[in-house]
């Protein structure tokens, strides 16, 4: 198992790299590596070259810009997740992260990375996809802003170009007073997700969910906002029956035909589940006042 | 005498080394500018081999040489049938490289050797293959039915193997019977996967006419006369060393692999050193598989839950070959009645060929499957005739005035009848009971169920043939200069600790500490008599070899010490080590009493000081050495079992589900287990712990998924489930030590205690935990999250 | 080989295009030509010859090829030689003293039997290590230890006793 050949470069400029990766349809960008080397080993993978963006100045570190948390292209997993600043203005990051892998993963892949990489029961795409998180990408035609719903597209398929770099992936702060939470269920602790679930939500002052996001991973070929559920929820109180009736909604949302890890009919019932569950939880984390 | 280790918790002499990092694995043996190899391995199931080419593999830069079957002489044949069986017409094994045809996906087609390994894969995925496609069968029982695609022309209905065992009159037994109880289970495939992949390393002397070979097996000694008579080179030109090997459990008991061959011959042709370093891939793909079985048992039993018959008959998918003979289902079958007294047994396996990898043993080998039928049976029983599980089995359970009890008709592994010889079976039950007497467990169900989630408790007994021959040896030596002592015997370790066990044995006898007793094993070099660690053994067979080599030694310490201390033997005592006149200060150290038995060596050094201070170790007329004395203080001796001796234990658990995900998480495990004595608890419990682990693998997640087309789907650690830290409980291990009769060490093995009945617990505590939602039976493991649904789903949950 | 034989004619190395790689390994600046796609746990054994350093799967499941790069834990096997150019590398072989005394962490991996076979043990080590160097807060809670320890494969002892060892560190460091 190890990597077929390949021609290498680290260049220090977005420019030298944006050029470089341009030079060839079949050379891909290597950031921490986590997703594109063990595929290079099983020789699933085999780019002609690559184009190493550790050293390329202005991708490193998270900005906070008012109200978005800016995660730059070489920032690690690990880092996003212990940053002060991100635990208090969107605590849901943080804790969706605990699932991403392990620790020595999480030391070395990038958020950006898991982002490209795209797999359906992935953690991170989950995330963009619930919080409308918008991705950054510079290709030799320029810049460009993609919106997570536009960008996520099919199995390991996303709207980056080949020659694209993505430079920079932004999330939302939560607002005051938001419930939000995040679980999965996989086979061993850090497995990617059979099925994973995100919600962040608000409550009226009677109690009624207010503009409730639901996300899900591993049901389809891409993170799906559950928009049927979120239309059920959305005006309700959150308790058990209305709970059970609006889970009704998410079966549609379960497109993932059976497979060696598990039946649809088994995403379904686990979707179902998890959504009476993390609803419950998001709105327990409002009613207690959430302040960034 | 000296404090006795024999008994306690004595920390391992290797650890330091390999916590440094220092281990010497079979990759990190430095060798000089070493070629390396890669396989091209069968990417179909079934297929006619049309054309080969390999031109632009040889072209490639940086090769040295590739190989197909027509380029490797006299080994281009099948390779050996280990342990032959007349229940086998006509038994295949496959060759180095494939010739003709392909019979599953990952078997060697070529070989490619070159300057690294990266550039043996590009020039292994530049051979040309033309493969006919063939129709293949997965399922055993379709594979069975005349008409269904055959993995073998030559064999029909792909029957590997058919036999059948009686003990006792079962057809009696059924006429008497009052009430029968039938299940069909199925334990599905799983592998070794060992940290540490196969791997093997040959340097050729042509000078010497010597070949080195390391290689990370079970069995050096065995791989040795192999390669010997393989190769026509005496037995003496060819050493095996067998370095530090990064976990085994069966796989790699297995000879020979095709490397095994190949890479020898390879050294030979190139005069260059050779390694192949089987990667994780290639571990899945091409390195031994087991557990695939499907039983349908019988009970037939009175009214009180008396068992009086038992009836079995089992498919065992052997894969594609059966170099090992039927041993798995062999031992399957002499275990199926457990511990129980069932005098009247009919069992009866069919061995199918599959076009998979094939199946030799991995821990457990045969016992875990055994258990599952037979506890699954019992439990099902007990429901039926409204008895209570623990009572049940208290009922059946052979009782200690019974032993030894035999199985007449019934051969072990072995070749001898089935006997056990020992054991507290209804005590271990009782200990089981009470660690989960008491309110805890209905205040914590109760809790659960406030969470939706359910409670249960799950429970198996096994019993374990261990510690069979033919035999081993033990030599021990007394270094002169140090008074160090050397011990070697025929085994290798694979992390069962044997530097330390062996050296507790010896400590023991000869009066110094353990960590003064240096094991050298796994070289044919430093020992050449002996089979292989495998089937709970070493303990029993190697230990007790090395015991009597002990004992041997001990007596040439003490006469050489009386003598030299000019007292009487039974003055002296052996501790420090050193020889002492019982209460007194006067003492001659072990390393003198050494160099003074070796009568040639003087004055030239500390020890020889020490020595000349004292009498002559041996006081006689005539020559330094007398007739029939050999110099030095050295002892070899065998030990030779007269039959397997039967470890036993029950095990139970907490089981936690939740019917909403479907999901299973044990919550508590608590294993009772019986090894006779034991020569270190702290060894012991890292066996049975280890054991434990593979089993909730088994139990909970580790399938080999073989598609239709037979391509093996989740060949990786990523998609092949071995469980984690996160995915093992809490356990709890009691030890009951009922010595075993057989042995003078009164030891049992305990190498796959563990694993043999944590499938069966599990069930039957998913079962437990469900009971309130419906009639749930769980009769195949590993059980999966999506299994328990369509369960639930089915039961109308 | 029959002495007779004339000796094949081998190649020396292949053609793979080399690189320089410019790192620190265990505190020691190191600079070798390698091939391109070497990887890190390849050049960590093979070029410098610190066999400490496993490898288990090649696809970052096992965790036996952990080391420390930049002070983190991470897979060798998934890095590659050239990747690490710049990086400080900490490998098994530096974590025992010079006198060969044990450090804390693996004095408490012998106490505990916390290792079998030991191929595992120093990708468990240089994860166990990196967590106790972490300025993060430890979790030392049963689940906490697992979490901890989850990301590396054992085969052997089925993790009690690693578990244990966790703790027993955590003792002998003043954590916890």
């Amino acid at each position: 198992m190890k990597p077929p050949l390949f021609r290498y470069e680290a260049p220090r400029t977005l420019r030298d790299a944006v050029a470089i990766l341009a030079s060839d349809a079949d050379a891909m960008v290597l950031a921490g590596g986590q997703s594109l080397v063990p595929a290079m080993n099983f020789r699933v993978a085999a780019p002609s070259l690559l184009v190493d963006i550790q050293h390329v100045e202005g991708l490193k570190g998270i900005a906070i810009e008012g109200n978005e948390i800016v995660i730059r292209a070489m920032t690690r997993h690990r880092e996003l997740e212990l940053d002060s600043r991100v635990r208090r203005l969107n605590p849901l990051i943080a804790e969706t992260m605990q699932h991403v892998a392990h620790v020595p993963i999480r030391n070395r892949g990038t958020v950006v990375g898991s982002l490209c990489h795209a797999d359906p029961s992935a953690e991170m795409p989950l995330l963009f996809v619930l919080l409308d998180g918008t991705i950054t990408a510079i290709g030799p035609d320029g810049t460009r802003e993609i919106a997570s719903a536009d960008f996520f597209q099919s199995f390991l398929t996303t709207s980056r170009c080949q020659d694209e770099i993505v430079i920079e992936a932004r999330l939302p702060v939560l607002p005051d007073g938001s419930g939000f939470a995040f679980d999965e269920v996989t086979r061993r602790h850090g497995d990617y997700a059979l099925v994973g679930l995100g919600c962040v939500l608000s409550l009226n002052d009677g109690g009624h969910v207010h503009d409730i996001r639901l996300a899900a991973c591993g049901i389809s070929d891409r993170p799906v906002r559950l928009r049927a559920v979120e239309a059920a929820l959305n005006g309700k109180l959150p308790d058990s029956s209305e709970l059970a009736i609006a889970a009704r909604a998410s079966v549609d949302a379960v497109t993932q035909a059976d497979d060696m890890n598990t039946s649809m009919s088994y995403r379904r019932r686990v979707l179902s589940g998890l959504i009476q569950r993390l609803v419950p939880i998001a709105a327990a984390r409002a009613r207690a006042g959430y302040r960034q | 005498m000296s404090t006795r280790t024999f008994g306690t918790r004595v920390e391992r002499n290797i650890d330091p080394k390999l916590l440094r990092g220092e281990g010497a694995f079979v990759d990190d043996i430095p060798l000089n500018n070493p070629l390396h190899a890669a396989f091209l391995r069968s990417p179909v199931a079934r297929a006619r081999l049309k054309k080969i080419d390999v031109s632009a593999a040889r072209n490639y830069p940086g090769v040295a040489a590739v190989y197909t079957c027509n380029d490797i002489g006299p080994l281009d044949m099948p390779m050996p049938l280990l342990i032959p069986h007349p229940s086998m017409k006509n038994p295949k094994t496959q060759r180095p490289l494939a010739r003709g045809d392909v019979y599953y996906v990952g078997q060697t087609i070529a070989m490619v050797v070159a300057v690294d390994r990266y550039t043996a894969e590009d020039a292994a995925a530049l051979i040309e293959v033309e493969y006919e496609h063939l129709a293949v069968e997965m399922d055993m029982k379709r594979a069975l039915v005349g008409g269904a695609p055959l993995v073998h022309g030559d064999v029909p209905n792909n029957l590997a193997a058919h036999f059948i065992q009686v003990s006792g009159d079962p057809d009696a037994a059924y006429a008497r019977a009052e009430h029968f109880t039938k299940i069909e289970v199925q334990v599905d495939r799983s592998t070794a996967a060992p940290m540490e992949c196969r791997a093997v390393a040959a340097r050729w002397d042509a000078i010497s006419g010597e070949l080195t070979v390391w290689d990370g097996t079970q069995a050096p000694i065995s791989v040795r006369g192999g390669l010997a008579s393989i190769f026509n080179l005496d037995e003496d030109k060819v050493r095996v060393i067998a370095p530090d090997v990064g976990g085994g459990f069966g796989q790699k008991v297995l000879l020979f692999y095709p490397d095994e061959l190949l890479i020898p011959m390879a050294a030979m042709e190139l005069g260059r050193a050779v390694k192949y370093i089987e990667d994780r891939r290639e571990n899945f793909i091409g390195s031994s598989q087991e557990r695939t079985q499907i039983h349908t048992i019988e009970l037939a039993a009175l009214k009180t839950g008396e068992v009086i018959g038992l009836r079995d008959s089992f498919l065992h998918d052997t894969g594609a070959f059966i170099p090992y003979g039927i041993a798995v289902a062999q031992v399957a079958s002499t275990s199926i009645a457990g511990p129980y007294r069932i005098p009247n047994i009919w069992v009866e396996f069919k061995a199918v060929y599959t076009p998979t990898v094939q199946v030799t043993p991995y821990r457990g080998c045969g016992r875990p499957q055994a258990c599952f039928a037979i506890e699954r049976a019992m439990d099902q029983l007990a429901e039926e005739l409204g008895i209570d599980r623990f009572e049940i089995r208290r009922r059946n359970f052979i009782s200690e005035k019974e032993f030894p009890y035999p199985r007449d008709g019934l051969l072990f592994a072995d070749g001898l009848k089935v006997t056990l010889d020992s054991g507290q079976y209804g005590r271990a039950l009782g200990m089981a009971a009470e660690a989960f007497a008491g309110p805890d467990f209905l205040l914590d169900q109760e809790k659960a169920r406030a969470e939706g989630k359910y409670l249960g408790l799950g429970l198996a007994c096994y019993v374990e043939g261990t510690g069979l021959g033919p035999y081993e040896g033990g030599h021990i030596r007394v270094h002169p200069i140090t008074g160090k002592v050397y011990v070697n015997t025929g085994l290798s370790g694979q992390g069962q600790g044997h530097d330390t066990v062996f050296a507790q044995i010896v400590a023991d006898q000869v009066g110094v500490s353990p960590s003064d007793v240096i094991v050298v094993e796994g070289d044919t070099k430093a020992f050449d008599w002996g089979v292989a660690t495998f089937a709970s053994r070493a303990a029993v067979v190697s230990g007790n070899a090395i015991h009597k080599a002990a004992l041997t030694a001990r007596k040439k310490i003490l006469e050489a010490a009386a003598n030299m201390l000019e007292v009487d033997i039974g003055d002296v005592d052996l501790h420090d080590s050193a020889a002492w006149i019982k209460g007194s200060n006067r003492f001659v150290p072990l390393a003198a009493i050494a160099t003074a038995s070796n009568p040639l060596r003087y004055a030239f050094n500390e020890a020889a000081q020490a020595a000349t201070q004292f009498a002559p170790a041996s006081k006689h007329d005539g020559p330094p050495l007398a007739e029939g004395q050999a110099p030095g203080i050295e002892a070899t001796e065998y030990y030779s079992p007269p039959a397997s001796t039967w470890a036993y234990g029950v095990h139970a658990a907490i089981i936690e589900v939740d019917p909403q995900l479907c999901t299973v998480k044990i919550r508590k495990y608590v294993c009772i287990h019986d090894c006779g004595n034991m020569i270190n608890p702290m060894i012991v419990e890292g066996q049975v712990c280890g054991g434990i682990a593979q089993g909730i693998g088994g139990a909970l997640y580790e399938k080999l998924e073989y598609q239709p087309d037979g391509n093996l789907a989740n060949a990786s650690l990523m998609d092949f489930l071995v469980p984690y830290a996160t995915e093992i409980p809490p356990v709890s291990i009691l030890h009951l030590e009922t010595p075993s009769p057989l042995n003078p060490l009164g030891v049992k093995g305990v190498g796959e205690a563990g694993c043999i009945a944590v499938g069966a617990v599990v069930a039957s505590g998913v079962e437990d935990a469900l009971r309130p939602l419906g009639k749930i039976t769980i009769r195949q493991v590993p059980l999966t999250p999506r299994m328990i649904s369509e369960a639930l789903e089915q039961a109308g949950v | 080989m029959k002495r007779s034989a004339i000796r094949p004619s081998i190649p020396e190395r292949s053609d793979d295009p080399l690189v320089e790689v410019s790192l620190v390994v265990n505190g020691q600046p190191i600079k070798r030509t390698v091939s391109v796609r070497m990887l890190l746990s390849d050049f960590l054994r093979h070029e410098l010859g610190l066999t400490g350093t496993h490898v288990g799967c090649e696809h970052g499941v096992c965790g036996c090829c952990t080391v420390h790069i930049d002070g983190k834990a991470g897979r060798s096997c998934l890095t590659l030689a050239v990747q690490a150019n710049g990086c400080a590398i900490r490998t098994i072989e530096d974590v025992a003293s010079e006198d060969g005394a044990l450090h804390p962490v693996q004095q408490a991996f012998k106490e505990c039997h916390a290792l079998q076979c030991g191929f595992c043990t120093p990708g468990m080590v240089m994860n166990v290590l990196s967590r106790f160097e972490e300025r993060e807060p430890l979790d030392l809670s049963e689940a906490g230890i697992r979490d901890l320890l989850s990301g590396n494969l054992c085969r052997c002892t089925g993790y009690i006793n690693i578990i244990a060892a966790v703790r027993r560190a955590a003792e002998l460091l003043g954590r916890g």
